[in-house]
């Protein structure tokens, strides 16, 4: 079979950022995948008994894997605007290309609004219940 | 000369056929994630996710583990179809590939059953008030 060339080949365009919104897309996508086995462990733990939580808790809590947290949760935020922006896309709007550099930065602003929101509450306030 | 005919020839090629519900379902399992995710995030941020029996309860309380199956549910099929399209699009070797597309679906179905057993298992021993 010939050697066709295939979707991704970047090196022939101009950088403009709203590549990096999309390639960041994809990385934030992956970054969850890899947290997926995280919750799926940290529910078994729960399911299997109190010292195996206490074990999962006693590594989710250390201070690297905090990091990770909040890696996941930026990644969550950033996937989560994007995502809505591409589904916005999919109903055939926002396609021009000014409108996609400026909802590239709304989406770059509100994902950095919502990490430190959820981030503030999650690592530092709390929420009385 | 060839004995295929030019029938034979043709048929079989073209695309899987596939793409449109790959996409569709990428789109559907998306708009599902919005709430879904949110509701999580909140609930996670509630509870103090260090205490067993109260994370426990929050699991088989109510409604809670039919949202967290449904949840387990779109993350993992979301994920198992980006992931996916990243393979395909990243991985050249025909090998490598196919190798890596199998062992993909593979670790998200493993994903999505150990995780929906934990639930149940969480829900089917563990007494809520009410």
């Amino acid at each position: 079979m010939r050697q066709r060339p295939l979707s991704p080949h970047l090196g022939i365009y101009r950088f403009a950022y709203t590549m990096a919104t999309s390639i960041a897309h994809r990385a934030s996508g992956l970054v969850m995948s890899a947290g997926l086995i995280v919750l799926t462990w940290w529910l078994l733990a729960a399911a299997t008994g109190p010292e195996s939580f206490a074990a999962a808790v006693a590594v989710l809590g250390s201070g690297l894997v905090q990091w990770l947290l909040a890696a996941w949760l930026l990644a969550f935020c950033y996937h989560l605007c994007n995502g809505l922006r591409h589904l916005n896309w999919d109903l055939g709007r926002g396609l021009e290309k000014e409108q996609a550099r400026r909802s590239a930065a709304v989406v770059v602003a509100a994902t950095l609004l919502l990490a430190v929101l959820f981030g503030y509450v999650a690592f530092f306030a709390g929420v009385p219940r | 000369m060839s004995l295929r005919s030019p029938l034979g020839k043709v048929l079989g090629r073209g695309s899987a056929k596939q793409g449109v519900s790959h996409w569709w379902v990428q789109r559907v399992t998306a708009v599902a994630l919005v709430p879904l995710t949110l509701w999580f995030v909140f609930q996670l941020i509630h509870l103090p996710t260090a205490d067993f029996d109260s994370v426990r309860q929050w699991a088989a309380e109510g409604f809670n583990p039919v949202l967290l199956i449904l949840l387990i549910g779109a993350m993992t099929w979301h994920s198992a179809l980006g992931a996916q399209v990243v393979i395909e699009d990243y991985v050249p070797h025909k090998g490598a590939k196919v190798a890596a597309l199998l062992a993909n679906n593979l670790l998200h179905v493993v994903i999505a059953v150990t995780a929906v057993y934990a639930v149940l298992r969480i829900a089917f021993t563990t007494f809520t008030a009410g």
